[in-house]
């Protein structure tokens, strides 16, 4: 088995008036969380639907287990659209059913299996209801519970927590993570970088149909750090300055009751103890951390940036 | 199960269980019975509502030989207008009938005053009954009497017989190959608009639910496109057999329960008579006899087993070259509001076969007659109307041929166009972007 579930390789969407992927590769590792993560129109879901084979590439190709996509495959990937919805006057159970049935799910299968998930989620009772008579939390649970029925290696979720309250989106979350546990690899494509630092360990930026960063996050983080540490201590801010070692840079102060916040910037490469022990008889410190970039100020500096490069006018 | 399989019986199940199809499929037939029982109903009650006339003859010339009907009693008065008009109100008549001195010479002069608006009926029964004695009077003046009458009219029928190639001899009837052809034509048409406009709502339910997107992640677009018109062919299929059986059961129930034979046949005869020619009864019985007889070896030859063949045919092809049309507009709009621009192009073929149809029956080997039957757009509806009349063994080829190869090209078409439209959510749809659509590829 490949150790990558799923494989991007040179993917070109045309469409009659612009491009939405030019040459996009990446490759998602099995068992992991995937953030696909870009702004809008940059064409996540372009690419999501070539690999729900949907669409298809204009070139390029896209592996499953390092097989070129076929229609069989279908039944090896759940996807959760971001425009999702539900026949409206159809049953529940009758619906989830038809739908798993499509996937390619013996029925006798798909109902044991739908009782188990509607017992989970607390809709024993709605199984011969019909759709419009759930609220909107439940036709969404419903939903999800259709995405993963049918054991998918690889689940696609489209802004999935978009439209849940903070219970159900927990609920869904950890559901997530007990899927990822059993081995299930998920794609998350969202603009929501709180959700992407909870749960996402790998991830793929793409903007203006170009993918412009990809890997792990942990990697990614520190690969954006910029040396900068957080500092709170009480005690003489001029003692404070005056301990800095000439490596580092005072950068801003601030001050709540007693307790002073510094922000300090290393800029060689001394070791943070050794800064610490000058500090240490001065002042009392209180808290010393690195100051690490979170996903978004990572992805909003990276779109501003390969939004200022000169755009190519032939891709207008 | 395939997956087509499974959308096809999502399809019908859904539709067929439906209260709204079930009401449907009760209430038709009970309005195609009523068609026929209704009329037969009011006349039967019509008799027991019997109108009392009086009747003030200045003339003098009518008493006694005015002799009313079943619904109408004449009772002759000599007082004055004037005296009769005065004491009307207090009278249990319906009417007073006024007939002038003069009426022989002015024959607009005769008047009927009434508290109420007398109904047409009874105005044409009186202005009838005072035509033939007057009629009598005339011919009596001028030394014949009706008996002669009776015997110069002469009525003459033209029996049609078709001559086969066989050399042989067939029994025809223009009547009743137009009604046939206008039958199963309009069927054609009603079948195709009502389950082409289906389709097309079922789309764009599809697409304002959002759901497509996740079915299409598991189904081609053009299996689920096939399978909602194929669900919705059966749907149409069922609800016309069971209109016919439903109907036949209905119009046997109810014509045994209401009236026996016998009656059903006076009414016809008695219909068919007009008040006051009593005389001609007997005549008119014979006459109506022959007609019926004409008609049921007429009926004897038309060659049904082509007929339902062809409706068949016709039904379903024209059927599933428009409902991929139909269903193309429905992915190419936001909502049922937004299809009227696109409607147009695919209605004005339907109508104007209709229209043309109706000029057809009158003509049916014109050229318009020819070229509408054969263009698959309008010749599912076209070639029903001339099938009746007989049409030559390769035009029927040839228009069958071509619509089959038209709903391969609209069904091909549309698939194109469904299968992006259905993901285009929020952008009004131009008949250019229609067109880019044509070429996108996959």
């Amino acid at each position: 088995m490949t150790p990558e579930i799923l494989s991007i390789r040179h993917v070109v969407k045309q469409y009659a008036t612009h491009k939405a992927l030019d040459d996009v590769t990446f490759d998602v590792p099995r068992g992991s969380v995937f953030g696909l993560l870009g702004p809008n129109g940059a064409g996540k879901t372009s690419l999501i639907r070539i690999i729900n084979q949907i669409t298809g590439p204009d070139n390029g190709e896209v592996l499953l287990n390092g097989e070129r996509l076929r229609q069989n495959h279908i039944g090896k990937i759940g996807y959760l659209p971001e425009e999702r919805g539900l026949y409206k006057k159809m049953e529940v159970g009758e619906q989830a059913l038809y739908l798993a049935q499509l996937k390619g799910m013996p029925r006798q299968e798909a109902v044991v299996k739908l009782r188990e998930w509607f017992d989970k989620f607390e809709l024993k009772g709605w199984w011969r209801k019909k759709v419009d008579e759930l609220s909107k939390g439940m036709q969404q649970k419903v939903q999800f519970i259709i995405t993963v029925l049918h054991e998918p290696d690889l689940l696609i979720l489209d802004e999935p927590f978009t439209g849940f309250d903070p219970i159900n989106a927990n609920l869904i979350k950890d559901e997530l993570l007990r899927l990822r546990d059993k081995g299930t690899t998920i794609i998350l494509s969202t603009h929501r970088m709180e959700s992407v630092e909870e749960l996402c360990s790998h991830i793929a930026l793409i903007n203006k149909s170009k993918k412009i960063l990809d890997g792990a996050v942990k990697e990614i983080r520190k690969t954006f750090r910029s040396d900068k540490f957080e500092i709170e201590y009480k005690g003489n801010g001029i003692a404070f300055a005056n301990a800095l070692w000439a490596g580092y840079e005072l950068l801003e102060t601030s001050q709540q009751d007693d307790l002073i916040k510094a922000v300090v910037k290393r800029n060689g490469n001394q070791s943070t103890n050794e800064l610490l022990s000058s500090l240490l008889p001065n002042v009392e410190v209180h808290s010393f951390r690195e100051i690490i970039p979170s996903m978004n100020d990572i992805f909003i500096k990276l779109v501003q940036e390969s939004n200022q490069q000169p755009v190519n006018t032939a891709e207008l | 199960m395939s997956t087509i399989s499974l959308i096809i019986k999502r399809e019908y199940l859904s539709r067929v269980r439906k209260k709204s199809f079930i009401i449907m499929t009760i209430l038709g037939p009970v309005l195609m019975a009523a068609i026929f029982v209704v009329p037969v109903l009011i006349a039967s009650y019509n008799h027991e509502d019997i109108q009392h006339i009086k009747v003030v003859d200045e003339s003098r010339l009518f008493s006694g030989k005015l002799t009313g009907s079943e619904t109408m009693v004449f009772d002759f008065d000599t007082t004055s207008i004037q005296q009769a008009k005065a004491t009307f109100s207090g009278e249990k008549y319906d009417a007073l009938l006024y007939i002038p001195g003069n009426v022989l010479h002015n024959t607009n002069s005769v008047m009927l005053f009434s508290a109420k608006q007398p109904n047409l009926n009874l105005v044409t029964a009186i202005e009838k009954s005072l035509q033939q004695e007057i009629e009598d009077m005339k011919l009596q003046a001028r030394g014949i009497d009706r008996t002669t009458l009776t015997e110069i009219k002469t009525k003459v029928s033209v029996n049609t017989r078709k001559l086969t190639e066989q050399g042989g001899e067939e029994l025809s009837s223009a009547g009743l190959s137009t009604a046939v052809g206008m039958i199963g034509g309009v069927l054609v048409y009603m079948f195709i608009f009502l389950y082409g406009a289906q389709v097309m709502r079922g789309v764009i339910e599809e697409k304002t639910n959002r759901i497509v997107e996740v079915i299409i992640s598991s189904v081609r677009p053009f299996q689920l496109m096939m399978g909602k018109i194929i669900g919705i062919a059966l749907v149409g299929l069922t609800q016309f057999i069971l209109w016919i059986v439903l109907t036949l059961t209905l119009s046997s129930v109810a014509s045994t329960v209401f009236f026996d034979k016998e009656a059903i046949k006076e009414q016809m005869v008695h219909r068919a008579t007009p008040m006051g020619t009593a005389v001609d009864d007997g005549n008119n019985a014979d006459f109506g006899n022959g007609e019926i007889t004409e008609i049921m070896s007429a009926v004897d030859s038309v060659n049904f087993p082509l007929l339902i063949g062809a409706f068949l045919f016709y039904f379903v092809g024209g059927y599933l070259l428009y409902g991929a049309l139909f269903a193309a507009i429905g992915a190419a709009v936001d909502n049922e509001t937004e299809t009227q621009q696109f409607m147009l192009p695919i209605t004005i073929p339907l109508i104007l076969s209709f229209i043309v149809a109706q000029t057809i029956i009158q003509n049916p080997d014109s050229p318009i007659g020819f070229w509408f039957s054969i263009i698959p757009l309008t010749s599912p509806v076209v070639m029903m109307v001339r099938l009746p009349f007989g049409v030559p063994v390769w035009e029927m080829a040839l228009s069958m041929g071509l619509l089959v190869a038209g709903f391969i090209l609209t069904t091909w078409l549309a698939g194109r166009i469904y299968r992006t439209g259905i993901l285009m959510y929020g952008k009004k749809t131009s008949w250019k972007e229609l067109g880019k659509w044509l070429f996108y590829k996959e």
